[in-house]
């Protein structure tokens, strides 16, 4: 039976994660997907450019070229956008939200060169979320002190406190399924589209790349972005 | 009473196409914040970027309960919990 329920038409349509090769690791079957190989291209070509324009800063000239004014380009946008949510305290989360920002860019965007992209597997979000988390608590005692937390976990009364908590425990998985289920669902829409219509898929689906690859990847790398510094500044507060 | 596999996955696939109906409430608040931004672009048609990002930041977090349904779909349909 397998994935017959879907897969009826009998055509190979195709979105799942695969297997690459597998091996053994005490006990346990450890697989390497397709998921990592995408997220190794991705971090190399990330790494690459990252090298590229290192140097071409190092060396920066006075009348910038072409390349050196990208560059340029990416982080002044970077740091009007970390700026203008942040305020005050841009500065110290500029370099981590830039580094998501990009990273998660480039994965959306990879389903283009036919990539299938990493954030379309839960793997990948869930660690993103997951740091998001942290930051914001890390942020929250060191700001609010623990009688700050305390007071916060108990608003309006302590009786709502595991509600509170629960609403904490909800912002990765929220964040993270968020992301994981529009790159999954665009993902999922192209292979429908390839599959099944694959006799006269010519050169229209293109348009669909536009929306479900550059559009909904770009917005959702902008919310992902948007809504962890928003709870960052809210956890710091306004007392930085 | 002993229900065999053709069955269950039968019944996942009605399940997932019902959940797949959560659908609509995105849908409608999408709506109803476009028709509000438009609306504010036309009394204050200096502020449109302004009013177009904001708009977008709503509608990708409203659209989040819908793609809940589409992940259980999702989930009934390749992950199968209930075989």
């Amino acid at each position: 039976m397998g994935q017959g329920i879907l897969l009826s038409a009998g055509a190979d349509v195709d979105f799942m994660i695969h297997g690459v090769f597998s091996y053994e690791l005490f006990g346990q079957t450890v697989w390497i997907t397709t998921t990592h190989v995408c997220l190794l291209i991705v971090v190399l070509l990330l790494m690459g450019f990252s090298c590229v324009a290192g140097r071409v800063i190092k060396r920066a000239k006075d009348v910038p070229g072409t390349f050196q004014n990208i560059v340029e380009l990416i982080v002044e946008m970077l740091q009007n956008m970390v700026g203008s949510t942040m305020g005050k305290s841009a500065g110290k989360f500029v370099n981590y939200i830039g580094t998501i920002f990009i990273f998660i860019l480039i994965c959306n965007i990879s389903g283009l060169f036919g990539l299938r992209p990493p954030t379309a597997d839960y793997g990948v979000t869930l660690p993103l979320g997951v740091m998001t988390f942290c930051i914001i608590h890390f942020n929250k005692f060191k700001h609010q002190k623990v009688s700050g937390v305390l007071k916060g976990l108990c608003d309006p009364w302590p009786i709502w406190a595991p509600i509170n908590i629960i609403g904490d425990v909800a912002v990765p998985i929220s964040l993270s399924l968020r992301l994981f289920a529009n790159v999954l669902s665009g993902t999922v829409m192209m292979a429908l589209v390839y599959g099944l219509l694959s006799k006269i898929a010519i050169a229209w689906p293109g348009v669909l790349h536009v929306y479900f690859d550059l559009f909904s990847g770009a917005i959702q790398t902008y919310v992902f972005c948007m809504l962890t510094m928003t709870y960052v500044s809210d956890a710091i507060g306004s007392d930085a | 009473m002993e229900f065999n596999e053709s069955f269950i996955l039968g019944c996942s696939a009605i399940g997932a196409g019902l959940a797949v109906i959560a659908g609509i409430g995105p849908g409608v608040g999408q709506g109803i914040a476009a028709g509000h931004a438009a609306a504010a672009v036309g009394r204050n048609p200096g502020a449109k970027s302004d009013i177009t990002s904001t708009m977008l930041l709503g509608q990708a977090v409203a659209e989040t309960t819908g793609l809940y349904g589409l992940l259980i779909a999702m989930l009934l349909l390749f992950v199968k919990p209930l075989v």
